[in-house]
């Protein structure tokens, strides 16, 4: 058990007996799957023109507020080039679909149908989330599915910032299914019930820019240090079907023990360095 | 009499694999923290009825399958299924003889000190949850165990496995 805890060494044994114990979780999800296509089957016409037509305009709408993003995206690789700091590279995504098997009640965790057998090199500590915002991390692979942590396990933490003025901080799960708590902040922070709080890319597992929550309530008690800052997460962590995997800023996977280092860039460094 | 025991084995493995597709079935959240231990249910019935067949290292096996199905730390249900199926062997003689509802007893007492271990390790792990909630499956395990002993001791005896 403390091998297990402290170091990565039972991880193959764990991953073995997962793919052993992987047709269990299949059963289990199964009666889901039957549902999903029988519904998939039995809709009728107009419900598929409806759903046609709604989707159809909403395609609309992105398509055109992207053709706006992609200039400002080139706009921002070159201010950021003439800043001379390092280039965000675009994100790679995978879709991927939760299984619907329970887990240890007192954790916040979902079983995710992909694993390193299905050749996509998914790592250990790679954020996914959903389309309103992020979910969580990958916890163990094994060959056909993966377990992911939640952000609102009480043993997560996640770098934020407030997306109105930058304010840094630290978003740790509760336990509870729709709660964040925002410790050590000061009594005089600039945060307001209703900010939204994104990713702010720091400690580089967490791709930045991604909405995470929105604040719901603060509390100011004097006698206190700090103040009681309570946040909602913004992605439907419990009733999502769909997840999405992101590689952050590339394609390979960032050293488990210094992930800030895949952002470096060699021939960058011996410049700064001849500079 | 091999044929009989190979027989068996199957019965008890099926046993144990419905335990463990029960465990992970999808429950709304409520009833989620108050899901009964039925791998320590089917676990304890093989125990006291074929003690000699059933013990430590099929609970410490089958705790490691579920470690790895729920995801929690390597070791932690094995440890305590472990120590389940030693304690019921000790007493299997006792506890055969009880009636159902002392048996029912019997098991809430085990379930209750197998959630205070988990309750230790995961005090070590500083992810403890109340008190209360982890006692909750004592209970509906106690409550399951009337009607998950006589459905085990019926195939039991439909199959003959002793």
């Amino acid at each position: 058990m403390t091998l297990d805890h402290r170091t990565t060494y039972v991880n193959n044994i764990r991953a073995g007996i997962a793919l052993l114990v992987y047709p269990l979780q299949y059963v289990v999800n199964f009666p889901g799957n039957v549902g999903e296509w029988a519904s998939d089957s039995f809709s009728s016409r107009r419900t598929l023109q409806e759903d046609n037509t709604a989707l159809r305009t909403q395609n609309l709408i992105l398509t055109a507020q992207l053709q706006k993003l992609n200039f400002i995206e080139a706009e921002n690789i070159h201010l950021r080039n003439l800043l001379e700091s390092s280039e965000r590279a675009g994100e790679r995504i995978l879709i991927s679909e939760l299984l619907s098997v329970d887990m240890d009640p007192f954790k916040q965790q979902v079983t995710i149908n992909k694993g390193f057998a299905s050749g996509d090199d998914i790592y250990t500590g790679q954020p996914f989330v959903d389309a309103k915002g992020i979910m969580g991390k990958l916890n163990h692979i094994s060959a056909l599915s993966s377990t992911a942590i939640l952000i609102t396990d009480p043993g997560h933490a996640l770098p934020i910032q407030v997306n109105r003025n930058g304010l840094r901080a630290i978003a740790k799960g509760t336990g509870n299914q729709n709660r964040l708590e925002i410790p050590h902040l000061p009594n005089n922070a600039d945060i307001k019930v209703g900010d939204l709080l994104v990713t702010s890319g720091l400690g580089c597992i967490f791709p930045v820019g991604y909405p995470a929550a929105v604040v719901v309530e603060i509390n100011i008690d004097p006698s206190l240090p700090f103040a009681e800052v309570l946040a909602e997460p913004v992605a439907d962590l419990y009733r999502s079907r769909e997840v999405l995997l992101v590689w952050p800023g590339g394609k390979a996977k960032p050293n488990p023990d210094a992930p800030c280092q895949i952002e470096s860039n060699p021939a960058k460094q011996q410049e700064k360095k001849a500079s | 009499m091999k044929d009989k025991k190979v027989h068996g084995g199957k019965t008890i493995l099926i046993s144990f694999l419905a335990a463990l597709i029960l465990t992970i079935i999808p429950l709304p959240p409520l009833l989620q923290i108050v899901r009964p231990e039925f791998i320590t249910i089917v676990l304890i019935y093989w125990c006291i009825a074929l003690p000699t067949r059933i013990g430590v290292g099929i609970g410490w096996l089958s705790g490691l399958v579920l470690d790895v199905l729920t995801d929690t730390l390597l070791g932690q249900h094995a440890l305590t299924l472990a120590i389940i199926a030693f304690l019921s062997i000790k007493f299997h003689q006792q506890i055969r003889v009880f009636p159902v509802w002392q048996q029912a007893i019997t098991i809430f007492v085990l379930v209750a000190f197998q959630a205070t271990i988990t309750l230790w390790i995961k005090g070590l792990l500083s992810e403890a949850p109340s008190f209360t909630t982890i006692m909750l499956p004592a209970i509906s395990t106690a409550l399951f165990w009337p009607p998950g002993y006589f459905l085990m001791r019926q195939i039991r005896r439909n199959y003959h496995i002793n």
